[in-house]
């Protein structure tokens, strides 16, 4: 077997949430509804595997929807950052 | 509001280095000389410690710098050329290590050149991601270096240079030890290069090593050390200022030998003298070398002093913060206050004032305050007159003339009074409810009063407890203060969903015996309970005629329910049968609550104590609010604790009493046990038993003696509490959740059971033996810790030794526990502190960074759900077919 054949599609396993690359529209959309920079969201690094998995590349913002006992869905927001 | 941010400039970093002599020199507006400080005339002397061209501190002067007065001068520098230089002390460590790194004569590190190359390179690679790292790996650079004897670059033997604190260097050659000047050590330190200094982890550009033996010293402006003018007109100098003199004269004494040509001897002695005065400048606690004192013989606080400890600038001034309008005093409890109140001694009231602005409507009321003065109780100690002016009511004459002058828009500083919103505190303040608003009952002697509802959220209790108290000065404040922090509004705690406020131990009590089946109260008694609650309306239909009218205990608890209140649940005293009967528990176990009557149950722990969830206080609370709360409390709780106190609980030794049966039952169940555990032993002696998984044979014969005691202890604990009926008032206690529980009453009368250490019978000791009355190997219950009698009959000398020696694991336990978990606590709170949830439920910095983009994940208020849950399905299902009429 090679190695590419064994690679696993880390967005599929049951551990990691649902992340969903946001388009420039989209997430000034959400910018403004919440009234922020993109600075002001939480980070995430460029060489986090979430986001080479996804292809996001530092400036965009990414959506994950999480499963939650309480919250049914969570939602949460992430600013791509250089790294 | 939280600012936008934007980016513009951001700090990158903070860096600390070493002030080089032309820097020092930059910095100074000029150089100090004399070490006088004043002239005859009082005038400062200039080119002394007090040179006006250092700043002003007093009113009037402006500063010969900057021109300035004293709101605005900053102070500047001066300097002092020394006569000689001086090691800095606090750089003699790092001073140390570089001697011994690097060569006496050429100055190079003591590596081969590709080492030091290789070095520089590792200490740039660190800089860029694990700064702190750089430092540590300079270290064993410099350790490596200083195990070398001869310098790889220019051949010359090196010798060991011997540090000796605070400041002195001695080099170790053949002939013996020698003294290194500060002069040699200069010229050496001078002699490293750059890039030598970077293998080392340190920046040449900010901190040269030479630096660190003083040259110039720098002088701290007037504004750091103030002269401090007394009431009597005498001057008293800064100890820094006095520090300051006492250098200046022997610097100057020193670069007069010098000129003169003065023997070595007596320069030397100088020199060491001016090293110890500008060691003592920058740390006057230096080990190994005497403080230096003032003329009185006090040690000086020179900088070092100033800065570090408790009462130092970080922790005593930056951190801490001191507060006007407060007062502090021991707390005593009032069961007669509201929980919303606070007891306020007068001599407090007359000192703590509230200003209040005369109107046309208080005109005359505050007219009569300011008459009474300061000294009478309803008073006033301060009038502001509309342009500012403050006027003392102590030192007024004629108060009617001020009393008739008051006009509309003046502000009376009035003395506290009944009704007045102020804040109470306790320390620590782990808790939004460490900090709660009272209304002020001025009350006589010298304690604050609280009701004891309100002791479980500060956490008190009356052994000596003290607590603060805060009196808000503005109208915004107090309006802030008695909507968000009134007592009655923190009843239900944000911590978890129960409320926090509410009864405890004898409240418990108090409401178990009131409503409990058979308690019957004649018109007297029941008219007289109720009053207390403050009830004014009629009787109810009496529940038993004959002999003659007598009310039940649970008919007083629904006079004081709203008349559509609903309740169910089970009582503490519970004593979960199979099935659950529910109304028809024979135990009186099931509280129902139905159209604000108690129909049945008994009330106790689980329906009024504070931190119990789903209790009828917290569905109470939660359905009515927080006023109908309150009335709650004050109304009904007052009951609870009136008829403990016709009912005359006490409990003596008559509630330990089992009959002589039982105590022989307790005693052949023991002896039972013994048997099985001597049984045990010889099994494993003879390898009889069978490990259990993953444990050794000794493991599995300790957790199976274990079992059997414990077993057996259970059961001799079973064997008296079936003796032991309600009536007994430990078993009240206990079953109702007012105090102790079961197992502490087994304790009392049947067996107080297995002590331990660490969690396992106690083994350590003597050598086979833990002490000296048992024999060796000895693994019997009695050996290891397991004690045979009850508190009530008393303990043997060894079974009371091995309970002191649990005992005293205990309290260090809780000791230890309470100091870590406490620190742990303040880290999470400074890291959080900042944290606030916005209008959109979102948490945010203050700089309006997100944390969490719905508060909890669910925007659920703690404090309005039903123990961490937003709803709970089944009451709303509940409530619905109640409606209905189902």
């Amino acid at each position: 077997m090679s190695s590419r054949a064994r690679k696993v599609n880390i967005l599929e396993h049951e551990l990691v949430p649902q992340h969903i690359l946001l388009s420039e529209e989209e997430a000034k959309r959400i910018l403004k509804r919440m009234g922020i920079s993109k600075m002001q969201l939480p980070w995430m690094l460029a060489s986090d595997p979430v986001a080479k998995a996804l292809g996001a590349k530092p400036g965009d913002v990414v959506m994950i929807l999480r499963k939650s006992p309480t919250a049914g869905v969570a939602v949460a927001f992430r600013y791509v950052v250089r790294g | 509001m939280a600012f936008q941010f934007e980016e513009t400039k951001t700090i990158g970093g903070v860096k600390f280095g070493v002030l080089s002599p032309d820097l020092i020199r930059a910095l100074s507006v000029t150089q100090i000389v004399i070490p006088e400080t004043y002239d005859e005339e009082g005038m400062p002397i200039r080119g002394g410690p007090m040179d006006r061209r250092l700043g002003t501190v007093e009113p009037g002067v402006r500063c010969e710098t900057c021109g300035n007065y004293v709101s605005l001068c900053p102070g500047h520098f001066g300097h002092v050329e020394l006569a000689r230089p001086v090691v800095h002390p606090l750089f003699a460590k790092h001073i140390h290590m570089l001697l011994r790194a690097t060569c006496r004569v050429c100055g190079r590190l003591l590596l081969p050149e590709e080492e030091i190359e290789k070095a520089r390179r590792m200490a740039k690679r660190l800089e860029a991601r694990w700064p702190l790292l750089k430092y540590k790996y300079g270290e064993s650079v410099a350790k490596k270096a200083a195990k070398v004897t001869v310098c790889p670059h220019c051949q010359a033997q090196q010798y060991k240079i011997r540090f000796e604190k605070p400041y002195t260097f001695y080099e170790e050659r053949e002939g013996g030890a020698v003294t290194l000047r500060p002069t040699e050590i200069r010229d050496r330190l001078e002699r490293i290069p750059d890039k030598d200094l970077e293998a080392l982890g340190l920046d040449p550009q900010s901190a040269r090593p030479e630096w660190m033996v003083l040259t110039v010293l720098p002088v701290p402006p007037i504004t750091v050390r103030p002269t401090i003018t007394l009431e009597t007109g005498m001057r008293s100098e800064d100890d820094i200022t006095h520090k300051l003199v006492d250098l200046l004269r022997i610097n100057q004494r020193l670069k007069e030998s010098i000129e003169e040509g003065a023997p070595q001897l007596v320069i030397d002695d100088l020199w060491s003298l001016l090293q110890y005065h500008v060691a003592t400048l920058f740390d006057n606690e230096l080990p190994g070398i005497p403080p230096a004192r003032h003329r009185s013989g006090r040690p000086l606080r020179t900088i070092a002093q100033r800065l570090r400890g408790k009462e130092g600038r970080f922790r005593g001034s930056l951190a801490g913060k001191r507060v006007d309008f407060s007062a502090r005093t021991v707390v005593s409890p009032d069961p007669r206050l509201s929980i919303n109140e606070v007891g306020v001694p007068i001599e407090v009231a007359k000192v703590l004032v509230v200003p209040e602005k005369v109107t046309p409507w208080n005109l005359e009321e505050m007219r009569e305050l300011v008459r009474r003065g300061p000294l009478e109780y309803p008073g006033a100690n301060y009038i502001v007159r509309p342009d500012g002016a403050r006027i003392d009511l102590r030192f007024v004459k004629d108060r009617d003339a001020i009393a008739e002058a008051l006009k509309p828009g003046y502000i009376v500083e009035r003395h506290l009074r009944d009704g007045d919103i102020v804040l109470f505190n306790r320390q620590p303040s782990l808790h939004r409810m460490s900090i709660m608003a009272h209304r002020v009952k001025v009350l006589p002697y010298r304690t604050f009063r609280l009701n004891l509802l309100v002791c479980p959220p500060y956490n008190a209790d009356f052994d000596g407890d003290e607590m603060n108290l805060h009196v808000p000065q503005s109208e915004e404040a107090r309006a802030e203060a008695a909507t968000l922090m009134l007592v009655q509004e923190q009843i239900l705690s944000p911590r978890y969903g129960a409320p926090i406020i509410g009864g405890l131990h004898d409240y418990v009590t108090g409401a178990y015996l009131l409503t409990k089946k058979g308690t019957l109260l004649d018109r007297k008694r029941f008219a007289q309970l109720v009053m207390e609650a403050g009830y004014e309306g009629g009787l109810p239909e009496p529940a038993v005629l004959k002999p003659g009218p007598y009310w039940t205990g649970k008919q007083l608890v629904g006079l004081l329910l709203r008349k559509d209140f609903n309740f169910e649940g089970k009582a503490s005293i519970c004593r979960k049968c199979g099935t659950c009967v529910k109304e028809l528990c024979p135990y009186d176990a099931y509280v129902v609550v139905r159209n604000g009557e108690l129909m049945v149950g008994a009330l106790d722990k689980n329906t009024v104590a504070s931190q119990v969830p789903r209790t009828l206080l917290h569905e109470y609370v939660r359905r009515y609010g927080s006023d109908a709360g309150r009335e709650l409390l004050d109304g009904l709780y007052k009951v609870f604790i009136a008829y403990l106190d016709l009912y005359g609980f006490t409990m003596g030794l008559d509630s330990l009493d089992v009959p002589p049966t039982v105590e022989r039952e307790v005693a052949a169940i023991m002896s039972a046990a013994e048997k099985e555990v001597e049984e045990l032993v010889k099994k494993a002696e003879r390898g009889e038993l069978e490990p259990l998984p993953g444990r050794t044979l000794e493991d599995t014969l300790e957790q199976r003696i274990l079992e059997v005691l414990s077993r057996a202890r259970d059961r001799a604990g079973e064997a008296a509490g079936r003796i032991l009926g309600m009536l007994k008032e430990a078993v009240i206690m206990a079953r109702t959740g007012a105090r102790a529980n079961m197992l502490n009453i087994t304790q009392m009368v049947a067996v107080l059971g297995q002590q331990s250490l660490r969690g396992e019978r106690i083994k350590r000791g003597f050598t086979g033996r833990v002490l000296p009355h048992f024999k060796w190997g000895d693994i019997g219950p009695r050996a290891r810790g397991f004690v045979y009698s009850c508190f009530k009959k008393g303990l043997k000398p060894t079974e009371f030794f091995f309970h002191a020696m649990a005992g005293r694991e205990g309290l260090v336990d809780t000791a230890v526990r309470t100091a870590q978990s406490g620190y742990m606590y303040r880290r999470l709170a400074n890291a959080l502190q900042d944290f606030h949830v916005a209008y959109d439920g979102s948490v945010r910095t203050s700089e309006g960074f997100i944390v969490q983009f719905r508060y909890g994940e669910d925007g659920v208020d703690p404090a309005k759900s039903d123990h961490g849950e937003p709803v709970n399905v089944d009451e709303v299902i509940k409530e619905v077919i109640a409606e209905r009429g189902g």
